[in-house]
């Protein structure tokens, strides 16, 4: 009887380790949550929420901060960032579903995958280094020589070219999005029972009409949350755009404005701001960023698991 | 032109566009792999590993401060990380099994491991810097541990849940209780798994910049000492690629390729575990 | 497999708790302005006295920050903070250096020295009001010189900075426009241009973009060999940046302990002056008694062997008589 009781409480007690260990989640989530509430107070009390939002001030002379331009400046750089990434990566997972010979699928799917692995401060320093110059001496003049001399468009082309704008930034940071959104349309993809496409075949329809009319639609759901799920990795990345952007806490008009993002100003400031009211803004940019990418993050994996249900069932 | 040459043609195409998309990812690969050994190995050079900074505009000095206290830093982070997320996973899986809060956690895992990292940083430093009264290594493992348990967590989840249960039934009968079969029939059963998941996670942070700034800061001597500031070589990278100095900026480059050259090792050897396991 | 992961584990760990005492180590953090003859005077101190004085150029808000959040054992600035400021954080500052802020332009064809600007001229770059090289303003200062038609790309500091402090309060103090427009602070709203990081960041920036001008303490001018500008003084005379004319600058000082060494330097009176000069500042935390003590026996050690370094990157060592009254205040406040 004693060694079963022994026995009980050592079940007990493994299992409530690993109770407490699963709640470390809960710990993180709400911990940062109510640090980054209890820093950004002052500022809170101060600035308000909306008008915090809205205002493009950031002036620390006045002590005056707003979080208009850095927002700006976070969805600018990711929106164009998905513009790039996204055809790119769903083209990526149509190769490696449809087109490509089997024995180059796996090399593909691992060369895309490693491009994940690379840690986001090489792009950066690549992207400063490599990239900004090519940028400002070839690509950014030419795209004013061509788009810049359409109307209505060339409003987005002004100014010098520097390779240290939003344009660089955007190219970096869809490079960096290109693996994650390629392999979850790689895996919907994959979802796509076999047996409706092997039936399309066999009414006599092309490749292409077998991606477009039956594995995109069948995997709409699931391309879409990768699609979230990278702009939710997109808003928060750092040091990939903190060498390029120029840290310009201005709303940008152009593609070739610098700007700042909400994790640029952070890494930049966060740990010179010298009056009380400047470090809880930064937290208060803080926990603006954490919300908002924890929204998208969110609704990316809903989606996801919508798309699972879907098909497995 | 008929119908039919028409849909052929479209349909080659766009499956030309898919290909060029394919090379197009390739490329970049390339572009940035390539362009990061061609600087770093002709940056790189023995006395970097045994050498210590000197003042910026001398020549000479080296990264070695900054090697060990990534490792360091790395290293206690996993000794944080693993265990809590190894346990978590293993409640998710085992204990908690198809329940609601499961479900829940390992939603939010997944959420989590996405959070923008420099987050985190500002977190540790509210938490940790500023009450301790020092930047320190600890606070940087910690800030980097935070980022691996939910990858662990869910690794381990997915890969006990893969054990299949019958196997758990077999050790029930012969009267071992549930904690003596996880440990010694459940982790053995998905041993490889986990350690890909160990691995990958170990190269998601080796490479992580944002969440050491504020936490583990830098040192410019080398150090053991994880309760003062630690310098790890993506802050050091940071630092020297936005400096002026072209000496600051080979040893960036070199820097660069030695951290990519070890999380792809990882990410690899990862990769084949996996392989491996499920060939067999 | 178990037992010997725990042995290394265990040397490792007790490797760590021998290293921790055996090696005195001092952590600072702040101005990058001095950072190159702080990091100089780091790296001799430790092979002298074998202590290990860790300091990050992070910028002088940053030391402003770190030191009264107690996250460090000294912080610096370029930008003094005032007595009542210093009393309500249980502060206590002092001067370490004297160094000049320089501006440097990336022109093709511009050499070290060549470009001559004057306040004005300065004032309306960085207000974004001067956007190209051939300007009438700025060619009438430099017939000579070749200047494109290109758009100047005006590079200031991204971060909470010292050296931006000192600048600003020059810029505040002869452009009436500016002081109205932007003020003068660590860290302001600019009107025009791209932040870097730190002076290593601007220098960074110059030096890869063409037509730009940024502004940094004058050692990373120098150790770059970047194309630094003559200014117009307070007297209207072009000066060139050098020792002398730091020197010159610093000459006209009077720094007053009962002020906590409180000071400008910007915009002196002398014929010879450079008009962006400052001191750049220790902050140490009065409860913090142990490090100040390591502080203070370092920044002695400084003052007494680091002359020649300082020289040597074109920052001007404290007189003397500064030294000795940087003493009687440490004394004074129960340090050394």
């Amino acid at each position: 009887m004693a060694t079963s009781n022994k026995k009980n409480v050592l079940d007990l007690s493994f299992s409530l380790i690993t109770a407490v260990a699963s709640l470390s989640i809960i710990f993180i989530i709400v911990g940062i949550f109510w640090i980054l509430v209890r820093e950004s107070a002052p500022a809170i009390h101060k600035f308000g929420f909306i008008d915090f939002l809205i205002s493009t001030e950031w002036n620390p002379v006045k002590e005056l901060f707003g979080a208009a331009a850095n927002i700006s400046g976070t969805f600018m750089t990711t929106a164009l960032a998905l513009l790039f990434a996204v055809p790119t990566a769903i083209g990526i997972a149509i190769f490696v579903t449809e087109v490509a010979p089997n024995f180059l699928k796996g090399p593909v799917g691992i060369a895309i995958e490693l491009l994940a692995a690379i840690p986001s401060i090489i792009y950066g320093m690549w992207g400063l280094f490599t990239l900004a110059p090519i940028m400002s001496r070839h690509i950014e003049p030419f795209l004013q020589k061509t788009l810049g001399k359409l109307p209505v468009l060339e409003v987005l082309f002004r100014g010098t070219p520097l390779g240290i704008d939003i344009l660089t930034a955007s190219v970096i940071l869809a490079i960096m999005i290109i693996p994650f959104t390629a392999s979850i349309a790689r895996d919907s993809f994959n979802l796509t029972p076999a047996v409706v496409k092997e039936s399309a075949y066999a009414l006599g329809a092309t490749q292409w009409e077998v991606v477009k009319n039956i594995v995109l639609p069948y995997s709409k759901l699931g391309v879409f949350g990768g699609i979230v799920l990278s702009l939710g990795r997109a808003l928060g990345e750092t040091m990939a755009v903190a060498f390029v952007l120029g840290n310009n806490h201005k709303i940008a008009t152009s593609f070739l404005d610098a700007a700042a993002t909400i994790t640029v100003t952070l890494a930049n400031e966060f740990t010179e701001a010298d009056s009380d009211i400047y470090l809880s803004s930064l937290y208060y940019l803080a926990l603006v960023l954490f919300v908002m990418s924890f929204i998208a993050l969110a609704i990316a994996k809903l989606m996801l698991i919508r798309a699972e249900r879907k098909y497995s069932r | 032109m008929d119908i039919e040459q028409k849909r052929k043609i479209e349909s080659i195409v766009a499956l030309v566009f898919s290909t060029l998309a394919a090379f197009a990812g390739l490329f970049w690969l390339v572009f940035i792999l390539g362009d990061v050994i061609v600087h770093g190995i002709g940056a790189l050079k023995l006395s970097l590993f045994f050498n210590d900074p000197v003042p910026a505009g001398m020549a000479g000095g080296g990264l070695r401060h900054a090697m060990v206290g990534q490792l360091m830093t790395t290293f206690f982070a996993t000794l944080i990380g693993v265990p809590v997320g190894v346990l978590g996973g293993t409640f998710l899986a085992e204990y908690a099994r198809r329940t609601k809060y499961a479900r829940v956690i390992s939603v939010l895992a997944d959420i989590i491991v996405s959070v923008p990292s420099i987050v985190i940083g500002t977190f540790i430093y509210a938490i940790m810097v500023r009450p301790l009264g020092h930047f320190s290594g600890w606070a940087g493992s910690v800030a980097l541990s935070l980022i691996m348990i939910p990858v662990v967590l869910r690794t381990t989840e997915d890969m006990l849940s893969m054990v299949p249960w019958t196997l758990r039934e077999a050790a029930f009968a012969l009267g071992a209780p549930y904690y003596k079969v996880i440990i010694q029939v459940v982790y053995r059963g998905a041993a490889t798994g986990i350690l890909t998941g160990i691995l990958l996670s170990i190269a998601r942070v080796a490479g992580e910049t944002a969440p050491l700034m504020f936490t583990s800061f830098n040192n410019n001597f080398f150090s053991w000492d994880m309760s003062r500031p630690m310098a790890s070589l993506t802050v050091t990278i940071f630092q020297y690629a936005m400096g002026p100095y072209d000496d600051w900026h080979q040893q960036a480059w070199a820097a660069s390729f030695v951290i990519t050259v070890f999380i792809l090792i990882l990410t690899l050897l990862g990769r084949f575990v996996l392989k491996w396991r499920f060939k067999q | 497999m178990k037992k010997a992961a725990a042995l290394v584990l265990a040397v490792l760990m007790s490797t760590l708790a021998v290293t921790v005492h055996a090696e005195e180590t001092l952590n600072g953090a702040g101005a990058t302005f001095p950072a190159p003859v702080y990091s100089a005077w780091a790296y001799e101190y430790n092979k002298v006295t074998g202590t290990k004085l860790n300091y990050q150029s992070i910028g002088s808000g940053g030391g402003i920050r770190q030191i009264t959040e107690r996250t460090v054992d000294f912080g610096a600035s370029d930008a003094p903070l005032a007595s009542e400021k210093l009393a309500k954080d249980n502060l206590l500052q002092f001067p370490a250096v004297i160094g000049g802020v320089v501006l440097v332009v990336n022109v093709p064809g511009i050499k070290a020295g060549e470009l001559k600007l004057d306040s004005d001229a300065v004032c309306k770059i960085y207000l974004g009001e001067i956007k190209t090289w051939n300007d009438a303003k700025i060619k009438s200062m430099n017939p000579k010189a070749s200047l494109p038609a290109s758009d100047i790309t005006v590079v200031h500091r991204s971060d909470g900075s010292g050296t931006t402090a000192i600048f600003t309060d020059y810029l505040s103090g002869i452009c009436p426009a500016w002081k109205e427009k932007v003020g003068s602070g660590t860290a302001v709203s600019w009107p025009a241009g791209i932040g870097g990081k730190g002076n290593e960041g601007v220098a960074n920036y110059v030096k890869q973009q063409s037509n730009s001008i940024g502004y940094v303490e004058f050692a990373y001018a120098k150790q770059n060999n970047m194309a630094y500008t003559l200014l117009k003084n307070a007297a209207g005379i072009f000066v060139a940046p050098s020792f002398a004319s730091f020197e010159d600058a610093a000459a006209t000082g009077d720094f007053d302990p009962k002020k906590d060494f409180y000071l400008w330097l910007n915009n002196a009176k002398g014929k010879k002056s450079w008009p962006i000069a400052g001191a750049t500042f220790i902050l140490l935390a009065k409860d913090k008694k142990d490090s100040n003590m390591k502080t203070v026996k370092f920044y002695d050690w400084a003052f007494k062997n680091g002359a020649n370094k300082a020289k040597e990157l074109i920052y001007v060592p404290l007189p003397k008589s500064l030294q000795d009254k940087i003493r009687t205040y440490w004394k004074a406040n129960g340090i050394l």
